[in-house]
């Protein structure tokens, strides 16, 4: 889908018929129909994909076939809405989330304009609440007293194929950031609607390839990118290399190494393509200049978790690696590299999930013997906790004039931010190595706005929708860009580094993005170094 | 027209009770039959509600985290927004009750030429909630005097303060008027706002109707219709209901029985609506859940047993490649087959 241009875009955000802005639709949400066009959705999950996630273990995603959301026919399974209103009473059984949030909401309004893809793309049908209504509405039909009397006079409807249609839409057009749920009076938070919604779609096999091919991916070779072990071992080392020959210093890297200290688990995109590579190289560096004892993993080669977008069985089966490799190479407690959703995963899930993990030790700074007592269960640190530690004892030598070229800001990303609360940790590291501006306030921290293409959504047959939503982002970028000279916009997350890349490209092309640990390698003094001047840090052209 | 059915249906309600209790025997049904029905419902219906909410489990540790977690000891940690202890999680949530402090958050956002989005505070709704909802508890704590004898002095003291401006005789109150403000404010806003008004449903206007409908009928008998109705009569009424041994005197009057019958709508209406959120609020776990997941572990009841896919059966597709590259693996390839095994 071609992306239109950057005046007209402006132009209709403002303009078009959008309630954000303005407009007020004439028909009761109900009875506007959606419209599936190129561009509107997200390519459906291949066959072979779906059958091959269907036919693992633990994990059930049925109905594969060839099918498009422009057909009148879904080739739906047999009894599909039984599935679904089954498949929904199980889940508010399962959890009270659902129940209360269900239950409580009393349309108050105050999450409709907290929420990016409502500010973006103005229609009513993105206001978290009106999201939640489009499940609610069914609930009330088929599971509350007053729905099955009084039906549409409150606000009941039928389960139909044309709200099955609706469901995928806008549980699509949602990055679950979990913003609206800090402005909500009960804290409902539409996150747990939109993966209810996500899950009770791929019980009649509803999906997203770039949801599902990562997922399949990262089942079978470790990783979402589909990198086998020997190609994932080639990408680092290649990066090694670059390393070696901008600073003179070749950092040692090892993997699936039993008997290490420590386990470095990361997105694989971070050594898979620009930008994350500069922050992959990053941590090469970082762990060189310090003398860390640790190794990667290419069964586990993946940090991240698109299962989390699906449904909880296959983030559950994804998730179980990260700890049985740290079993099977038998190392103390696992680093994480920079990510968002793995983060949450990470945080609020794992240990859940898969834990006891009593064949790990409560994480340890071997360098400066800091006890990371926040994960003394789950045994994960978070790479900007290590990094502001060291930094804290002293333990890196920094030259900051190295990062003088940039001048950055910070973006948040949603799930540390949201459902972790990892926010100064970063600031922290930043006001060391680089000279940095905040954001506008409403767009930073807990009020931080996603890049719009969290979820699986950062597929680029959706790019209006994504340049859309990422709207409230890009402005503030843009407002820091105008105002202080920003150049950089920095974040502790790898779909950012992929998806803000794209944004900035489009709204504010002046500002690039990277990784807070490429600011860290950028300004590290290391011992041996042969490094000349660098102009653009990491991202310099060697010849 | 939703809105104008909540008035309908108010007013239908109101003329059920004006007439129902003006035939002779009714008002034993308006004054003491409905009465205990609607406080059945009402309690049996709040209890199954939250029953209900406690039967599902809170499978995983979904906190929202509006602050500075707990990490370093020199990062400092936002105890009330990211609460790491009970005490704090108790903290989070008194104030999220007490003062509807995700309320107070409020911003209002803007899309301008350019475009160029802004955000300012807006503390509207915030104000409309904490007038409307302070001054109904305070009304029902006010009404305590009625089924209480003798009735304590600490409601004397809180009339007293209630009525502190001395405004009119007999003292206006200024709950009374808050709560009417606040139906009207609410209802209003609904109408207003446009994103409210297209979210809204019969379900959000009709408690504001019957609200104000109560309030009103209550602020006819206490300043404009005293002689209308016997104000022993209703003390006596009332204390009969909550010790079970209830009397009707002489005639009490039929807008009490209007006042009253409304309330019982209220009641009986109350568990099986957006009304139950006064119960939500203490459970939703988004709020009322520690951050404190890396450091202690939160069970799931229902933890499926899902394992991955094995490290031996990643080891065995790809086990050439891996020794090729000088990749350690568990098990070492056969010494003389070469034969290539085709993976898809």
């Amino acid at each position: 889908m071609s992306v239109p241009k950057l005046e007209q875009l402006s132009q209709s955000v403002v303009q078009g018929p959008s309630l954000a802005a303005g407009a007020i639709p004439t028909r009761d949400w109900m009875d506007i129909p959606v419209k599936f066009t190129p561009g509107s959705y997200a390519y459906v999950a291949k066959k072979d994909k779906v059958e091959y996630l269907n036919s693992q273990s633990g994990l059930s995603f049925p109905n594969a076939r060839e099918w498009s959301p422009e057909d009148d026919d879904w080739k739906l399974p047999e009894g599909w809405k039984e599935i679904i209103l089954k498949g929904l009473q199980e889940r508010l059984g399962k959890f009270r989330s659902l129940k209360i949030f269900m239950d409580c909401c009393v349309r108050c309004g105050a999450c409709a304009d907290k929420c990016h893809f409502f500010l973006g793309t103005g229609d009513p049908k993105n206001m978290p609440v009106l999201r939640a209504e489009l499940l609610r509405s069914v609930y009330r039909n088929d599971f509350t007293l007053g729905g099955k009397i009084l039906g549409k006079m409150v606000g009941a409807r039928e389960m139909t194929v044309s709200v099955l249609k609706e469901w995928f839409m806008y549980s699509y057009q949602c990055t679950e950031c979990r913003r609206c749920s800090v402005f909500c009076p009960y804290g409902i938070d539409t996150a747990e609607i939109t993966m209810m919604l996500r899950e009770l779609l791929h019980l009649v096999g509803i999906g997203i390839n770039w949801i599902l091919e990562p997922v399949s991916n990262s089942n079978r070779t470790g990783n979402h990118m589909g990198l086998q072990p020997h190609t994932f071992k080639d990408n680092v080392e290649f990066l090694v290399e670059d390393v070696e020959s901008l600073t003179g210093v070749k950092p040692n890297i090892s993997f699936n190494r039993k008997g290490a200290e420590i386990l470095f688990i990361t997105p694989s995109a971070d050594v898979f393509a620009e930008p994350g590579l500069y922050t992959a190289m990053g941590y090469l560096l970082l762990f060189e200049a310090i003398g860390l004892d640790y190794t990667w993993s290419t069964y586990a080669s993946e940090g991240g978790n698109f299962g989390l977008f699906t449904n909880n069985e296959a983030m559950k089966k994804l998730n179980a690696k990260m700890y049985a490799e740290a079993e099977r190479l038998g190392v103390k407690y696992i680093l994480g590299g920079e990510c968002g959703h793995m983060w949450r995963v990470v945080h609020q899930y794992m240990d859940t999930m898969n834990g006891p993990a009593d064949f790990l030790e409560k994480p340890v700074s071997p360098i400066t013997g800091t006890v990371f007592e926040n994960a003394a269960s789950s045994k994960m640190v978070h790479i900007s906790e290590f990094t502001a530690d060291l930094i804290k004892h002293g333990k890196l030598k920094f030259d900051k004039s190295r990062n003088s070229h940039i001048k950055a800001t910070f973006h948040d990303s949603c799930n540390p931010a949201r459902a972790m609360g990892l926010i100064d940790e970063p600031r922290y590291v930043l006001d060391h190595v680089v000279d940095w501006v905040e954001m506008p306030e409403n767009t930073i921290r807990e009020q931080t706005f996603c890049c719009g293409s969290g979820t699986g959504l950062n597929t680029d047959e959706i790019m209006e929708l994504r340049m859309r939503a990422g709207l409230p982002r890009a402005n503030a970028v843009k407002y820091v860009h105008e105002k202080h000279g920003v150049n950089m916009l920095s974040c502790v997350c790898a779909i950012d580094r992929a998806t803000l890349t794209s944004l900035n490209d489009y709204w504010t092309p002046e500002v690039g993005v990277c990784g807070v640990t490429e600011l860290v390698a950028n300004a590290i003094v290391q011992e041996d170094e042969t490094r000349g001047e660098l102009e653009e840090g990491l991202r310099t052209m060697v010849f | 027209m939703k809105y104008a059915f909540s008035f309908l249906a108010v007013i239908a309600l109101i003329l059920i009770a004006w007439l129902g209790s003006q035939i002779p025997g009714m008002p034993y049904l308006f004054g003491i039959a409905l009465p205990y029905l609607a406080m059945m419902i009402f309690l049996g219906g709040f209890v199954y509600r939250v029953v209900q909410w406690g039967k599902s489990p809170v499978p995983f540790s979904i906190q929202t985290t509006c602050g500075q977690g707990k990490s370093l000891d020199f990062i400092k940690h936002d105890r009330l927004e990211a609460p790491d202890t009970t005490a704090e999680v108790v903290a989070r949530m008194f104030l999220e009750i007490v003062t509807f402090r995700s309320l107070f958050r409020n911003t209002k956002s803007e899309l301008h030429d350019g475009p160029k989005i802004t955000y300012e505070s807006s503390k509207w709704l915030w104000l409309f909630a904490i007038i409307f909802h302070y001054s109904f508890l305070m009304v029902v704590i006010r009404h305590m005097r009625l089924f209480l004898d003798p009735a304590p002095f600490w409601i004397a003291w809180l009339e007293f303060g209630d009525g502190l401006f001395q405004v009119g005789a007999p003292t206006w109150y200024m709950t009374d008027i808050g709560l009417l403000a606040g139906c009207v404010l609410l209802f209003s806003r609904r109408l207003i706002t446009r994103h409210v008004r297209f979210i809204s449903l019969v379900n959000d206007y009709f408690p504001l109707v019957l609200i104000f409908a109560i309030a009103a009928t209550g602020i006819l008998m206490r300043y404009f219709l005293r002689t209308e109705i016997d104000i022993v009569n209703i003390k006596q009424l009332a204390v009969g209901l909550v010790t079970f041994s209830p009397v009707i005197g002489t005639e009490i009057g039929a807008i009490f029985y209007i006042h009253l019958f409304l309330v019982c709508v209220l009641l009986a209406y109350f568990p099986f609506s957006k009304l139950m959120h006064f119960a939500g609020v203490f459970m939703s776990p988004t709020r009322n859940m520690k951050n404190n997941t890396r450091a202690a572990r939160h069970m799931n009841p229902w933890n499926p047993k899902i394992i991955p896919h094995s490290y031996g059966g990643y080891e065995d597709e790809f086990r050439e490649f891996m020794v090729e590259s000088g990749i350690p693996v568990e098990k070492e390839l056969p010494p003389k087959k070469d034969e290539e095994k085709d993976e898809e």
